[in-house]
């Protein structure tokens, strides 16, 4: 046995030598060589080794006025040079293959029929299959509904009328961002203030309010509302009812006969309200007015709550016109 | 064909020529002729009554309804009553250039300043004399705190004249980018509140909390761009365009450089 | 030493037939083939800048103060995820660089894919038998989409505070689950409960990269699996045959070349093109906002639609069946999304064609089809140009209000002029090529028959 082999191997030795055939056959097509390309290949990887060191010594040497743009151009730098050597090989030192392939078979119509067989044979000892796959079904929607329901613990889905909480109830004061109570004095024509209710998170979409002066008689206030705005203060919430973005735009007629009339607006997409009708919308996508803080005065001065909102702060959703705001305090 | 080239010719000049007629400003301003040899009293009082009258009426008491017939300029006046605004208001309208303006229904913007230096001062001196009010403010934003007027700027101005100070838009008015201005110009325009801007009083925003806010403004003139090429400092809409106009076109390059290695062999 | 390598893994793995078929994969040879690979090497260098970022990425809203080197945020109050990516800009070694890379790489990657998408599109490669292959790049999108809008978001700077915003408004206007499902999401009345910073983390860091991931290697797998498309330059291009590169050596180097060369230009934009600097944009508080606040280039079209819808909330007694923001952040996109996952079968509807397809159209050999491409996409693309109507007001001067009016007409008009005046040129092209074909046969006869 051993023999035959030895034998056989030194029998196809000598017809390789006599026929030529010692070497396989080339697969990939011989082409010309271009020592001048190889060359630039060189040269390129070597420019880029020095500009990824140049990042490092950049890194390293620390404070540099213009750091960043020197280390973007050194290390994108060499990666664009490696890039460009590598493109001068695909298109110089590499042959240019051309290959044919046929696609895939589009179908296997043998193996096709066969998965479907093997399929439906297995299941030739259920009698009742209807009811099996009914029970397997259950379950295992029973297990998926199992498996999504610890997500309740992320928030409180089911009582979506949390979003109608607010922080301000009657006799709550307004105070500034640094918590300093606002007088009715303070309070003056021709410009805006921001306001939080005392002593209540201010991270909370109802808490921040608007304010503005206007002339008592330029009020156009619903009538119901008209004990709202004590010497002509108003105050709306500062959260646009469109998509939830700041009312951080005044704007305030200096010649109103032929300038446009005070407007509060959101700087998202430039919902407009009227802050002398009671929020209306002027302008722009916002689908319901802007909820009025009602305000009194107190014996000190000081501008307090005299009431909830209008109606729920922030943007729309299914249930924001069922009911009004809810105080609770977080 | 020379014929059609002297058409074409001829048509490029008169092009020309209605730009620059287009481009050419009104001269705007009506000036008295002996100007030179009038006080700086008269010199403000006749400039008054040749460009500001006809909308602030005689003296500055303002035309509430607009007359029948049309005044200085050929402006169907009606403007505010300047009784008492003071020599701050005057020179910030003026200096900016926001006044004189042509049509009173059109929002002062800010333009190359008609008046010479002295006709500023007689002018804002005679606007002054009309009642008592606010002088000239003197900002000392070196006194500023940067810090502190960013916070300020971004509670109560970034709405209008967003977070870098590059301008914006509120309902049917445009907001000027406020980074030519003077300290001076910016403190007068927190004082009075000019076109549809707010004003706040020193009550509200004190004289020290508006020098850190000029003193942040004067920051942003030179931002702290160590990202590289600033664009605008307006975010996302210029980065968009840096998306498709540089680095896509450059990707797009690439890959065709890179790809089709066939042609020509084909 | 290379025989003995390939010997190992043949023996250990019974590799060689398997590595052989790949290194004479033949690849078509087109530039535009290329598009989708930018894409996917601009998600490796997003994995890999990302990965950089997570190191000294704080994901928490605790309130901090600033008391680092840039004097405008020095004793400024704000939360600790903004604080860190400040730190990243100014402390971290080549943090900046790595910072902006991965924000252009984000931006570069969802272009990409569009361009991508262009190609496959108005080449109907998506037809039998690729449905599968394209609806997966479809999908991918539209996570990208998140993906992008999660990372932005959760720096916690002014511009990303005001883009949760519009975000959490957008979730409570889905018609009848809404309110529930903000609640879920944000865990609370916006801006939410603190742990909301996390979940946006989680999101932006593992669950949709790993989404992302997945779906890109069924996608290549798929594509592998049918092999590529091609054009027909050559008579010898059929149906059942492809001609082109192998994948070793051809292929190998140009890929490679354009993966660096990829990482190269967006290394370069993040080191010379500023972006997204946070620094000067300041920490979010809820009750601030600014002007011109705009979401990156691939949300501008949301922004875009939820200004140009009129104001009105549609109403059942005190029900919201629809709250405003639906139409224009909720449906606009779904309808787009949905019109792209369907179109292969919508296409096979009007024009019935059942067989497989290896071979591409150029965009005048389906004139319909291109038509209805052009005319989509100046939908959107003037939806998303409205959304800059108060930058252009600003510098053009043109009143805000009269552009708002304008578009909502133009945004109906001109994708129908579109629709017909390209077909229009498609047909006209074909029919020129038609004589063309005519006049070089009756010249060849000609001069055969001289002959």
């Amino acid at each position: 046995m051993r023999r035959l082999r030895f034998l056989s191997f030194w029998l196809g030795a000598l017809i390789g030598a006599l026929t030529g055939r010692g070497r396989r056959k080339r697969i990939v097509e011989e082409g010309s060589e271009s020592p001048g390309a190889e060359l630039a290949v060189v040269g390129l990887l070597l420019l880029s080794a020095v500009f990824a060191i140049g990042f490092v010594v950049v890194l390293a040497t620390g404070s540099w006025p213009n750091r960043t743009q020197y280390e973007g151009i050194a290390l994108g730098g060499s990666l664009l040079l490696m890039a460009f050597a590598l493109i001068l090989v695909s298109k110089k030192l590499i042959v240019t293959e051309q290959n044919e392939e046929d696609y895939p078979e589009p179908e296997h119509p043998e193996e096709q029929a066969e998965v479907t067989q093997i399929v439906r044979e297995s299941g030739s000892r259920f009698t009742r299959k209807r009811l099996v796959k009914g029970a397997f079904a259950a379950a295992g929607g029973a297990l998926g509904v199992a498996a999504i329901a610890p997500a309740i613990s992320f928030g409180p889905a089911l009582d979506p009328f949390e979003l109608n909480w607010t922080p301000w109830k009657r006799g709550k004061r307004l105070v500034t961002e640094d918590g300093a109570p606002l007088k009715a004095s303070d309070i003056e024509m021709e410009t805006f203030y921001t306001a939080y209710p005392e002593h209540s998170a201010r991270d909370n979409i109802a808490a921040p309010v608007v304010i503005v002066r206007l002339q008592p008689r330029a009020l156009k206030l619903p009538r119901s509302r008209r004990n709202w705005a004590p010497q002509g203060i108003v105050a709306y919430s500062k959260i646009c009812t469109h998509a939830g973005c700041a009312i951080a735009l005044y704007r305030k007629p200096t010649f109103p006969p032929v300038q446009p009339d005070p407007a509060l607006v959101c700087p998202c997409h430039y919902s407009t309200f009227d802050p002398a009708a009671g929020g209306k919308v002027l302008f722009g996508p916002a689908g319901r007015n802007l909820p009025q803080l009602p305000l009194m005065i107190d014996s000190a001065g000081h501008l307090r709550a005299a009431g909830n909102f209008s109606g729920p702060v922030g943007p729309s959703w299914w249930g924001v016109r069922m009911k009004g705001p809810i105080t609770q305090d977080r | 064909m020379r014929r059609a080239r002297i058409a074409i010719a001829a048509t490029l000049l008169v092009l020309a020529l209605a730009a620059v007629a287009y481009a050419q400003l009104p001269s705007g301003i009506a000036r008295p002729d002996n100007e030179q040899n009038l006080s700086t009293q008269e010199l403000g009082a006749q400039l008054y009554a040749g460009n500001c009258a006809s909308c602030h009426g005689i003296a500055g008491r303002g035309v509430a309804v607009p007359g029948a017939t049309r005044g200085a300029g050929n402006i169907k006046g009606q403007g505010p009553s300047l009784v008492g605004v003071g020599a701050q208001a005057a020179h910030l309208y003026l200096t900016t250039g926001f006044m004189p303006l042509s049509n009173p229904h059109e929002q002062p913007w800010r333009s190359r300043v008609l008046f010479n230096r002295r006709e500023l001062a007689s002018l804002i001196q005679y606007v002054a004399s009309l009642g008592k009010g606010p002088p000239i403010p003197h900002p000392r934003p070196e006194t500023g705190d940067v810090s502190e007027g960013m916070h300020l700027f971004t509670s109560h101005c970034a709405g209008c004249h967003q977070v870098a100070a590059e301008g914006g838009y509120v309902t049917d008015a445009r907001v000027p980018l406020i980074k030519e201005d003077t300290p001076t110009q910016i403190a007068e325009a927190v004082r009075v509140g000019p076109y549809l801007m707010p004003k706040f009083s020193k009550k509200y925003i004190s004289d020290r909390q508006l020098n850190s806010i000029i003193a942040y403004l004067q920051a942003t003139k030179q931002p702290r761009d160590i990202g590289g090429w600033g664009i605008g400092h307006i975010g996302p809409v210029p980065e968009g365009m840096v998306t498709w106009f540089i680095a896509a076109v450059a990707l797009i390059a690439l890959c065709v450089l890179i790809g089709e290695r066939l042609r020509g062999t084909v | 030493m290379i025989r003995r390598a390939v010997r190992f893994i043949d023996t250990r793995a019974g590799a060689a037939p398997f590595i052989k078929a790949t290194l004479r994969y033949v690849f078509p040879d087109h530039w535009s083939f290329l598009l989708g690979e930018v894409a996917l090497y601009a998600f490796i260098v997003l994995v890999a800048t990302g990965t950089y970022l997570t190191f000294f990425f704080h994901p928490s809203l605790a309130d901090t103060v600033y008391h680092g080197t840039y004097a405008p945020l020095r004793g400024q109050k704000m939360s600790e995820a903004y604080k860190s990516v400040v730190d990243i800009s100014f402390h971290v070694k080549a943090g900046l660089l790595i910072r902006q890379t991965h924000h252009w790489a984000a931006n570069v990657f969802v272009a990409a894919i569009v361009l991508h998408l262009m190609r496959i599109f108005f080449t109907g490669a998506f037809r039998k038998p690729r449905e599968l292959t394209y609806i997966i790049g479809i999908l991918m999108l539209f996570a990208t989409l998140l993906e992008g809008y999660a990372g932005y978001s959760m720096v916690d700077d002014l511009l990303s505070g005001m883009g949760l915003a519009i975000g959490y408004g957008v979730a409570l206007s889905l018609p009848f689950v809404g309110g529930n499902l903000a609640l879920l999401i944000w865990g609370a009345p916006y801006p939410g409960d603190p742990s909301f910073e996390s979940r946006l983390f989680i999101a932006h860091v593992f669950i949709l990269p790993v989404l992302i991931g997945t779906l890109i290697a069924v996608h290549l797998t798929l594509v592998a699996s049918r092999h590529h498309t091609q054009f027909r330059k050559e008579k010898r291009m059929t149906n059942r045959r492809l001609v082109g590169v192998p994948t070793f050596p051809g292929q190998a180097p140009r890929s490679l070349g354009l993966m660096l060369g990829v990482a190269g230009i967006l290394l370069l934009l993040g080191g010379l093109i500023q972006i997204n600097p946070i620094w000067l944009w300041g920490p979010y508080h809820l009750a601030q906002g600014t002007n011109g606040a705009q979401p990156d280039w691939y949300l501008g079209w949301l922004i875009g639609a939820l200004r140009l819808v009129p104001h009105f909330d549609v109403t059942i007694g005190s029900y919201t069946l629809v709250p405003n923001p639906f139409w224009g952040g909720a449906l606009f996109p779904l309808i787009v999304m949905g019109v792209l996952l369907a179109w292969p079968w919508l296409e096979r509807r009007f024009s019935p064609q059942r067989g497989f397809h290896n071979l591409l159209d150029r965009p005048r050999d389906a004139p319909g089809r291109t038509a209805f491409g052009v005319a989509f996409l100046l939908w959107v693309f003037l939806i998303f140009f409205a959304g800059a109507a108060d930058r252009i007001y600003l510098f053009l001067g043109w009143s805000y209000q009269e552009q708002i009016w304008i578009y909502r007409g133009l945004v109906w008009v001109l994708p129908v002029i579109a629709f017909f005046v390209t077909r229009s040129v498609c047909r006209e092209l074909q029919a020129i090529e038609r004589v063309e074909e005519v006049r070089e046969a009756a010249e060849a006869e000609a001069q055969a028959a001289s002959a």
